[in-house]
């Protein structure tokens, strides 16, 4: 009795109408108001970051799909080419590409002429430094490969060099080349006027996607085709060792594990596994499979078999959770009509369960593919250039992985690398995307309610 | 034989067994006129298992053991005399390996036969340039023991491997015949082909153990190798990190330590609260449409590599801060900073803890609310004071798991928080992680000799001591405290 009366708690009666608000009521919905709204920031905030993330990448990367190349026709001069004259394939290579740079200088020059196009650019070599280091190897590849077409003038698309190419691309201007070494703004001027008299053309990138890395010195000739076809190793191994693998570890835990402390260890196990950082499971590639059982370095065997312990436990988890939602009835009717324990989860547990197990696995995978850290412990980042073999052989043969050939270019000098590692992001993103976009097709299509 | 060769003809064999124990099975129960006791295919089933699965494991542990017996034999070749001022033994057995492949490339170009290599001396014939026209750079001129070790290890390669073919195939074969003998239609085929599956997928579930178990034996066994090297209290009490590749460097864990903790907390600063009211909002107040829209699009942050991140902060986040923020103040000029790497990081994070929240908000029952709500609560009086508590527990265990992958990222802070060991306090300064020199100290050509390469293994114990730490934590956190509503 006597606390109802005397509690200051208990606010006065009201006095005001039920209609206007009164001070405090006001303060409680403006923060109410304001809680509403930082939430909401919060939200746009977190969806802004993904954009700008995405944006921020395709702004610097999509360039990389053009390519400024220069149409010409060069003379494949016998006098240079094959001093003896007789075609013999060994004589010709003795041709060492410093050979070729001249041939390719003087077409530059008569290409220039027959424009008519008047430039300050003093000499041949200044006018052939338009052209990329690597156009003498294309050439001698081209005169290798046919060398009946020595004396005769071939049209060819060579690349621009980096600069020329960075020029178009709005990359380099006139004032950064100014400060430039390796290009001068009389260099740009003559590339500008050789645009419009259509020898520089810009074309899509194909040789983005098969040719292999490339020096330091010449960004305009790096791609990823051995890092695509590096990847695509690792992803076929950890995609035949991990699915057999995760589905038969899953079905043994989740249908025949008795319940003790054996099987609880198992299970801890597993979900520390899924939180180690992917770096530690570098550390193990290189201390197990590098140093103790001598694979060798930078192969795609190695990489694989990482990616395969590290995706383990992500493909455990799905397939767990794929059995445990197959309804009991199931399992029991077989059992009912006689079917042993195995029997009833071979043949109408685990097919019900496939498409969650897939969904899970083609996670995993994507995962592994966009994995870094442990690739550059096992040697990925070294510099490759030459295709790895098919398989089965190929998978001990050096090759790079995207991820990490993203990160090897990110670490080189030239600018021109920056823009060939947001390009091979973006190569990267399509085949999670495409991944992901599968799995959420697998599950729309097959899976099941209960 | 390669091994692939040989994994296909087992896998034939195998193939094979199928239908010899199906078909003996069929016939042999035709002639005694008995019933089977299982169905055919598991005559066939139970030849084929055993056919396989012991010969190809026989071959998967030999691929394991015989590389470590030979090469410890071999390296018990090499006196200490050829070793190099400086050098290792493990550089010396590299070239041994390098030679050995030369000598089989020879081989194969046809340059050299196998009795004119028994016939070969290193002092008299000129290896060095023959190797090179194989493609296989030596850089000086190749010692005699070298050489005998190279050639040792060899024959003693081609030897495992003989033996392995013959091994593998012999007892492939072996069970075959066996297993096959013993079809009969009595013979329980279908127990024991079940128990033999039941085996394998014990099996397959005892991978995770043994990876877990690689891990932390290959981190002990090198990081005592790095303790015998380098006194233990200088590396966890000294505050410099300096590397020598000559020798007498300073390898205190402590500037990294700080580097690393100063990271994740700023990411976590930038994570939890964004995090956190992300899943309130879209848990409490979202509409459907924009709950359907924004859940995923924040859960894709999830699923982007972090070598995207990664870039992200190089070439957008790195240079934006230094000249818009840390220039203008004259806080700095490096555009790797504490800053950027935790700012992306804390981007990379939002939804470990959205997700995970949104989740437990979510599993906080109605009641809860409509009572808040009938003693006059507004919505947010109700979060704070009712659902947040309630919730606690699993937040909590959201945001360490949060914290164990930050500490554990690696690719974000080697593109955005630089190389230098530091201990500072302004957040525009490059500083540098554990993660990050366990990335320059093991990339490269390593030499398992030195502590500057050994102590990655301290530091990725360190990193996994901790990580697992934070993990137990948040398990034990949500399991003691969660509330169990009926």
């Amino acid at each position: 009795m006597t606390d109802l009366t005397s509690s200051d708690a208990v606010p006065a009666p009201r006095k005001g109408s039920l209609l206007t608000q009164d001070a405090r009521t006001k303060q409680r919905n403006a923060k109410e108001a304001r809680f509403r709204m930082m939430g909401l920031i919060a939200v746009t905030i977190g969806v802004l970051s993904l954009v700008g993330l995405l944006t921020s990448i395709l702004a610097s990367g999509l360039s990389s799909f053009q390519q400024t190349y220069v149409e010409l026709e060069v003379y494949l001069d016998p006098a240079k080419l094959d001093k003896k004259g007789e075609r013999n394939l060994t004589d010709i290579a003795k041709v060492s590409t410093f050979g070729y740079a001249p041939l390719i200088e003087a077409a530059m020059i008569s290409a220039i002429e027959r424009t008519g196009v008047t430039s300050d650019v003093a000499n041949a070599k200044a006018a052939g430094e338009l052209i990329s280091k690597e156009a003498p190897a294309t050439l001698r590849d081209f005169v290798l490969a046919n060398p009946d077409l020595i004396g005769e003038t071939v049209q060819f698309d060579l690349l621009a060099a980096g600069r020329i190419d960075g020029f178009f691309k709005g990359r380099v201007t006139m004032e950064s080349a100014a400060l430039d070494r390796n290009v001068s703004p009389e260099q740009l001027q003559l590339a500008q006027q050789l645009k419009e008299a259509g020898i520089l053309t810009t074309k899509f990138n194909w040789a983005f996607f098969t040719a292999p890395d490339a020096s330091d010195t010449r960004p305009e000739a790096a791609g990823l085709g051995v890092a695509i076809i590096g990847s695509a190793y690792m992803m076929l191994i950890v995609l035949v060792l991990s699915l057999p693998l995760g589905v038969a570890a899953s079905i043994y835990l989740e249908e025949f594990a008795p319940k003790n402390r054996w099987t609880d260890l198992i299970e801890v196990n597993i979900s520390n596994l899924a939180a180690v950082p992917s770096i530690v499971f570098g550390i193990l590639g290189l201390a197990i499979f590098i140093n103790m059982v001598g694979l060798p370095q930078s192969a795609p065997v190695v990489g694989g078999l990482v990616l395969t312990l590290m995706t383990l436990p992500t493909i455990i988890i799905a397939t767990r959770a794929a059995l445990k939602s197959v309804p009991p009835s199931i399992r029991d009717a077989a059992l009912g009509v006689g079917a042993s324990k195995m029997q009833a989860i071979f043949h109408h547990v685990l097919p019900l369960a496939m498409p969650g197990i897939l969904t899970g696995a083609i996670i995993g995978l994507a995962q592994a593919l966009g994995e870094t850290a442990p690739l550059l412990l096992i040697g990925m980042v070294a510099f490759v250039r030459e295709y790895p073999a098919g398989p089965p052989e190929g998978f001990f043969d050096p090759a790079a992985a995207l991820p990490v050939q993203v990160y090897n270019w990110t670490q080189r000098g030239d600018p021109a690398f920056v823009e060939r590692a947001s390009g091979a992001i973006i190569v990267l993103l399509v085949f999670l995307v495409i991944m992901n976009i599968a799995a959420i097709l697998l599950r729309r299509r097959f899976e099941r309610r209960w | 034989m390669s091994t692939g060769y040989i994994t296909l003809i087992v896998l034939g064999l195998c193939g094979l067994g199928f239908f010899l124990g199906r078909a003996r099975a069929l016939a042999t129960s035709k002639a005694t006129g008995k019933k089977l006791h299982s169905l055919p295919n598991y005559y066939g089933q139970a030849v084929a298992l055993f056919t396989a699965v012991p010969a190809l494991l026989l071959m998967l542990a030999w691929l394991f053991l015989q590389p470590l017996m030979i090469e410890g034999r071999v390296a018990g070749m090499i006196p200490d005399s050829v070793i190099p001022e400086g050098g290792a033994k493990s550089l010396v057995m590299a070239d041994v390996r390098r030679i050995a492949d030369g000598l089989d490339a020879l081989m194969v170009a046809g340059h050299m036969s196998e009795s004119d290599l028994d016939a070969m001396r290193a002092d008299f014939t000129d290896i060095r340039n023959r190797l090179g026209n194989v493609g296989v750079a030596l850089g000086s001129d190749v010692p005699v023991p070298v050489f005998e070790a190279a050639k040792e290890l060899r024959k003693s390669q081609n030897a495992g491997n003989f033996l392995m073919t013959l091994a593998v195939l012999g007892l492939s074969l072996g069970l075959l015949a066996w297993s096959w003998s013993r079809v009969h239609p009595d013979q329980r085929a279908r127990n024991a082909s079940e128990t033999f599956v039941l085996a394998l997928l014990i099996g397959a579930s005892l991978v995770a153990i043994l990876t877990t178990a690689g891990i932390v034996a290959s981190l002990l066994f090198e990081t005592i190798n790095f303790f015998k090297m380098y006194p233990a209290s200088d590396f966890f009490f000294s505050t410099v990190w300096n590397p020598q590749f000559r020798g007498g460097s300073d390898l205190g864990i402590l500037p990294l330590l700080w580097g690393t903790l100063y990271v994740s907390f700023l990411a976590l600063l930038v994570a939890v609260p964004l995090g956190l009211m992300i899943a309130i909002y879209l848990a409490e107040y979202a509409s459907k449409p924009l709950r359907a829209f924004a859940k995923p699009a924040i859960e894709v942050l999830a699923g982007i590599p972090t070598i995207v991140y990664g870039l992200f902060a190089l070439i957008t986040v790195g240079p934006f801060l230094r000249d818009y923020i840390a220039s203008p103040l004259g806080l700095g000029s490096s555009s790797s900073s504490v800053l950027t790497a935790g700012l992306v990081m804390g981007i990379m994070l939002i939804p470990f803890v959205s997700s995970l929240s949104d989740d437990i908000i979510n599993a906080v029952p109605q009641s809860m609310r409509d009572g808040s709500y009938g003693l006059g609560a507004t919505k947010s009086e109700t979060i704070k004071q009712v659902i947040l508590p309630a919730a606690l527990p699993g937040v909590v265990g959201a945001i360490l798991l949060a914290a164990s992958r930050a500490i554990g990222e690696t690719m974000i802070v080697v593109m955005g928080a630089g190389a230098a060991a530091k201990l500072g306090l302004n957040p525009f300064e490059a500083m540098t992680t554990i993660t990050v020199k366990i990335v320059s100290q093991l990339t490269g050509d390593t030499e398992f000799a030195s502590p500057e390469t050994l102590v990655a293994f301290a530091l990725g114990l360190t990193l996994f001591v901790f990580t697992l730490g934070l993990n137990v934590l948040a398990l034990v956190i949500v399991r003691k405290y969660r509330e169990q509503y009926e």
